[in-house]
């Protein structure tokens, strides 16, 4: 037995060594892409390989497109970026915020490569920066789920009090209210992206204080599983959920990553890519996508809907337009004032009317 | 229908033998999986354990990352073989990690802008001693009504995972970080960086710490009589407290010990590679190393070698994931085999299998 193992074990190594594999990756152009979950979480990660595999398809064998999932954003990021640089990678995308000095860590080495880092705010000679105008999408689900409550009580589940969340809340408010001037926001806060059962217990309590239409701006379907079962509406965050509670799920807010990833890897294949850019799109670019609305919202409210959309797409209307009081009754906005990009992107305040305190 | 019986004389040999025929199982049996995942098991398994060492494309980059991503799990899994060999089993050198960490990384954020070269030899004491406290809790409960150590320091984990959510948050939570979780980025900040010693490989001092730890927990275990008595206490309490030795005393040693060393493999990632305190710091080196720790026949030259292996199938492992499309969670059961092959091939060292009844 011993002698076997022996034989197996050694003739086992001496294959493995003999091997010699080319180890660039072998199209012209090379593009990676770091995810911080699995592509499978029908939310964020999902989202940007839906765009991952539409770079695929637009270019044929001319693109390789690799990547990562499940990558940690600590150092390990940065060994994974710089392996995919050593690999021949010429655009790599790092899809999640906390990558941000990573990317700058990694695009000082690698000059040559480009870098595009979802979320963030330091950019570089080879370094832009994504993101989208997701509270746009906010206001479409806002004055649905105003139309639709019948206790007036919308509940939204919060990941981090950050600008970005914060933006969402005060987009959805703003439209539920003047869709339903009775209706009030319950905000529960629970310090995470993705932990469904977090997710699932914060939708329960919410719906226990009267809620009967749930709002998330957190990644997994949890929520839409305890709406359906519980029978109150919800909104599918990141990508279509209503696999997950086909009663429940009224539309949503779809992150349309594929335009942009397309787009940029056709720059950077023409030599046209710039550093130091920072895209913020919404509807109209395509990277926010409103889903399918469900037949239970009235005809009515369903072209009130699209025509938010369409205006918000087009330019007519702007999700944040005054006049808008912030929540201590100190004026923000006046009367046909729209909000500045740098006030939105810093947005740390709530507008008047929610209740309760951002957490700090 | 099977009966175990302890071998007479375990072949010293065969015992050494043990972690190398765990790395050829798990290449044979990960082959397999691979196979079935769809991927070139040769490729995979040559991309894991081959190319980062020889590739020309990867190897200046991925040998120094082999001994940087290795040095905390040598630091952690040397100071928990020591409590291993005297059957004290700290299970949370993960939750010490995090708390080595933020108390260090908590001082020197707490004097942030100030520069001053007293700073980060502090830092790295505090870190010692945050860990070292934290492993205290168990240490006292065990000593003192004789509570499981197992069960605390394990349950200390999710607790100071909470407190590293908590400072992320709150209490380190960068100013200047347009109220995004996570501290100031401490290798930005001269004083407190762990900054790399060998330019452009990013080595820093936990490496060479790990190293020299080495060496100390050697003549420890080896050539010093505190070594003598912990395996004493490991082999046979009751000779340990006939020769006098408070046991107490040393399994309060041995838990504290492992306690600073997983401080200061925590304080030194967070000012080196981590950089910064965040709700994602810690990626399980703290579990890991109890593997690196038996892998190494919990033999602090062994450990050295153990923590490298390791070391490699995370870099080769990451390699393989983009190159080949392999699943993560692929990796991770390929790394849980080595422990699982080493174990069950304990087994059959140490005890005869005998069958029984069916006449």
């Amino acid at each position: 037995m011993k002698r076997v193992i022996k034989f197996l074990s050694a003739s086992f190594l001496f294959a493995v060594m003999a091997l010699s594999a080319n180890l660039a990756i072998s199209a012209d152009y090379k593009v990676g892409f770091i995810y911080i979950g699995p592509p499978g979480d029908h939310g964020w990660n999902y989202q940007h390989d839906v765009g991952r595999k539409a770079v695929d398809e637009a270019f044929g064998g001319k693109v390789e497109t690799v990547f990562q999932e499940n990558v940690p954003e600590s150092a390990d990021a940065e060994r994974v970026m710089t392996q995919m640089a050593l690999a021949g990678a010429d655009m790599i995308f790092a899809t999640s915020f906390g990558y941000m000095d990573p990317v700058i860590n990694v695009a000082k080495k690698f000059p040559k490569v480009k870098f595009e880092h979802a979320t963030g705010y330091k950019t570089a000679d080879n370094v832009s920066t994504y993101s989208a105008r997701f509270y746009e999408g906010r206001s479409v689900v806002g004055h649905i789920g105003g139309k639709m409550t019948k206790s007036n009580t919308i509940g939204y589940v919060a990941s981090f009090p950050i600008p970005e969340v914060v933006r969402g809340i005060n987009s959805a408010y703003l439209a539920a209210k003047k869709a339903n001037p009775n209706v009030e926001f319950k905000v529960i806060w629970i310090f995470t992206w993705y932990d469904p059962a977090k997710e699932a217990d914060a939708a329960k309590t919410l719906i226990s204080q009267g809620a009967d239409v749930i709002l998330q701006h957190v990644d997994s379907s949890a929520i839409m599983t305890v709406a359906e079962e519980a029978g109150v509406y919800a909104f599918g965050q990141a990508s279509d959920m209503s696999a997950f509670g086909p009663n429940a799920h009224l539309t949503a807010i779809i992150n349309g990553w594929a335009p942009y990833y397309v787009e940029k890897v056709k720059q950077g294949m023409a030599g046209t890519w710039k550093g130091g850019e920072q895209t913020f799109d919404g509807i109209g670019a395509g990277m926010v996508i409103i889903g399918d609305l469900n037949d239970k919202i009235p005809a009515s409210v369903k072209k009130e809907a699209m025509a938010i959309r369409d205006g918000i797409a087009s330019g007519t209307l702007h999700s944040f337009t005054g006049p808008i009081n912030k929540q201590d009754g100190s004026p923000w906005l006046k009367a046909g004032e729209t909000a500045d990009v740098g006030t939105l992107l810093g947005m740390n305040f709530y507008v008047e009317g929610i209740e309760g305190d951002i957490p700090k | 229908m099977f009966k175990l019986i302890p071998r007479e004389n375990v072949s010293p040999v065969l015992s050494l033998l043990g972690p190398l025929f765990s790395v050829g199982f798990t290449m044979l049996i990960g082959g397999i999986l691979f196979y079935f995942l769809g991927v070139d098991p040769f490729a995979a398994i040559k991309m894991i354990f081959w190319d980062p060492l020889m590739s020309e494309t990867f190897s200046t980059y991925s040998i120094p990352q082999i001994f940087i991503k290795g040095a905390p799990l040598i630091l952690i899994a040397l100071g928990l073989s020591v409590g291993f060999k005297a059957n004290v089993w700290n299970i949370g050198a993960e939750g010490q990690y995090i708390m080595g960490a933020i108390f260090g990384a908590s001082f020197a954020l707490s004097l942030y802008p100030l520069e001053s070269i007293m700073i980060f030899p502090t830092m790295v004491l505090m870190g010692i001693i945050g860990g070292s406290l934290w492993s205290m809790i168990p240490a006292l409960l065990k000593v003192k009504f004789n509570v499981n150590e197992i069960l605390v320091s394990l349950m200390l984990v999710y607790v100071a995972e909470q407190i590293l959510a908590l400072a992320s948050l709150g209490f380190l939570r960068n100013p200047d970080g347009a109220g995004f979780p996570g501290s100031r980025n401490l290798s930005q900040y001269s004083s407190a960086s762990n900054s790399e010693l060998i330019m452009g490989t990013g080595i820093h001092l936990g490496v060479l710490l790990s190293l020299l730890m080495v060496v100390f927990f050697y003549v420890l275990l080896f050539r010093h009589s505190l070594g003598f008595k912990i395996k004493l206490l490991g082999n046979s309490p009751k000779a340990s407290g006939f020769s006098g030795d408070n046991p107490n005393k040393l399994i309060f040693l041995c838990l504290t010990l492992s306690g600073s060393l997983a401080g200061l493999a925590g304080i030194m990632e967070v000012a080196g590679p981590a950089g910064q305190i965040n709700i994602d710091f810690n990626v399980g080196y703290g579990f890991t190393a109890i593997i690196v720790a038996f892998l190494g026949r919990l033999n602090p030259v062994g450990i050295f070698f153990a923590g490298l292996v390791m070391a490699l199938t995370y870099v080769g492992g990451e390699l393989t994931q983009f190159m080949l499309n392999l699943p993560a969670a692929a990796i991770q059961v390929f790394q849980g085999m080595l422990l699982f092959f080493l174990l069950s091939f304990d087994l059959f060292v140490h005890y005869k299998i005998k069958l029984k009844g069916n006449k």
